[in-house]
């Protein structure tokens, strides 16, 4: 690890200007992230502000909504009674997610934020336009058998590795951001950024802006959502793909709404609106239920090693759609 | 081969923690890890450095009674912090229930990941979410055991939480 300096915040302005003080500086919260990556000589923050004794993780209920500060770990979010009986699918999303130790490190602001697992990145000795800007990308030829099929471009294709930012994407969370113009919120949909020719660039923060908290509404929509995680083994592993979903059936026993977003397969966590317009108005059943996959899946570009991607991800998405609206017909 | 355990120069920084319930101050720099600073610094070598990266678990141990990976952890950010190491779960020469459920039951072979283990299950008991050998296995899921001994520390650990 190269050598850098280490601060700590007493408040997230203070952590700000700590952080604009240095180009590159990293916020420090769990560190399960940074830490592996500084070893990797990937990151080479020269400054690290330790913003982990902030006091930003509280869980809060307001009324009809949820509050979730950006510091609550990983592990306190997912066994949060309301938490988990509203908001099914972030609570499985948290759990289905590395490993006890880890999640109890994690934090919420740190693992949306958390970087790609694309082993080009994360090695130094192979070319990677994300690392090293219009250095180009070595996964577009290479073992890319865990890279994305939605949303790359010619420079990129590395995947978004979260489960948690995959289940506020279908739940339409928003992010709480402190910035120099005081505080913004921002769907999470405009958090993420399409790695274009530029995919070095990952979320629309600015430099120094720091997410304080996730807020998401309760609805009877939220209540009924699931996540569902394929992966290569049991536990502890990434996604090869997932999907979080989540619907709201009507009196006559047929889809009102549905939500749905995929992981694993995309380079930003994915929001599949086509899929969600052929769900509604449907009656519940494998026939809807695929017609959705398809739309979910008709824009994928597979590479060498990664079109497996595209039916398992489709199954998937019949699969969490058969769990959550289980019982509904 | 780099490490992060070099002497103590202009940018170290004083540290005081608890390690195994005694107050302990070093001097170190910020690329310290909890887990170089247990091994190097403290002596504290039942700690075991696996993989170093996050992915195996040997170098678990408790933060404030919660279980962490240590190699992912920088050390200046726990000051004050109450670490508990496999050194600090006996009570003089009676075991640790969680430590004499691994020796009854042969949790083990050659034992590079047996404290890791031993922390993280002193931990799943502790938290009392995982009862069926399968929740179990998944709630140990964060350490890897190259001789396959995970049937034993599963049994280890249900025998532990049977006899509460």
């Amino acid at each position: 690890m190269r050598a850098f300096e280490y601060v700590v915040a007493d408040s997230a302005a203070s952590a700000r200007a700590l952080a604009r003080e240095v180009e590159g500086a990293r916020f420090y919260a769990g560190g399960t992230t940074l830490v592996d990556l500084m070893k990797a000589d990937v990151e080479r923050p020269k400054r690290v502000v330790d913003i982990s004794r902030l006091a930003l993780a509280a869980i809060e209920l307001r009324g009809d909504a949820v509050r979730i500060g950006t510091l609550a770990r990983n592990s306190d979010v997912a066994y949060d009674a309301s938490v988990a009986r509203a908001f099914p699918a972030v609570s499985e999303a948290l759990l289905s997610g590395a490993s006890g130790q880890i999640r109890n490190a994690a934090t919420v602001g740190g693992n949306l934020l958390q970087r790609t697992r694309c082993s080009y990145f994360r090695e130094t000795r192979w070319r990677c336009n994300k690392r090293e800007p219009g250095s180009g990308c070595d996964a577009l030829d290479g073992f890319n058998r865990g890279h994305a099929v939605l949303g790359t471009s010619d420079a990129c294709i590395a995947t978004y590795p979260g489960d948690l930012a995959v289940a506020l994407t279908a739940l339409s969370a928003d992010i709480v951001v402190d910035g120099d113009g005081g505080e913004r919120t921002l769907p999470i949909g405009d958090l993420y950024v399409l790695p274009g020719d530029a995919p070095q660039r990952e979320t629309s923060l600015a430099p120094g802006e720091l997410i304080t908290a996730v807020e998401l509404r309760a609805t009877p929509l939220h209540a009924r959502s699931h996540y569902l995680k394929i992966r290569d083994r049991a536990s502890y592993e990434f996604a090869l793909a997932s999907v979080a979903c989540a619907v709201e059936m009507d009196d006559g026993g047929r889809i009102a709404q549905a939500r749905i977003a995929l992981g694993g397969v995309a380079t930003v966590p994915w929001r599949a609106r086509d899929a969600e317009e052929t769900l509604a108005g449907a009656a519940p059943g494998d026939a809807a239920f695929r017609r959705a996959a398809e739309a979910a899946l008709a824009g994928a570009r597979p590479r060498e090693h990664n079109a497996y991607k595209v039916e398992l991800a489709k199954r998937a998405v019949v699969r969490a759609l058969r769990t959550v609206c289980g019982g509904a017909a | 081969m780099r490490t992060t355990d070099r002497p103590a120069g202009p940018a170290s920084v004083p540290l005081t923690l608890r390690l195994n319930g005694r107050e302990a101050t070093f001097v170190v720099e910020p690329a310290v890890t909890l887990l170089d600073l247990l091994r190097e610094r403290a002596g504290l070598t039942g700690t075991k450095k696996g993989c170093d990266r996050g992915q195996c678990g040997a170098c678990t141990v408790l933060v404030n009674g919660r279980r962490t990976l240590s190699c992912l952890a920088l050390a200046l950010p726990h000051a004050g912090d109450e670490i508990t190491t496999i050194e600090g779960l006996a009570n003089g020469d009676e075991l640790h229930p969680v430590q004499a459920a691994f020796v009854e039951h042969d949790a083990f072979q050659c034992g590079f990941c047996t404290s890791g283990q031993i922390m993280s299950a002193v931990a799943v008991v502790d938290e009392g979410r995982a009862r069926t050998e399968a929740e179990i296995a998944e709630a140990m899921s964060g350490n890897l055991c190259r001789c396959g001994a995970y049937p034993n520390i599963v049994a280890a650990i249900a025998a532990v939480q049977e006899g509460r």
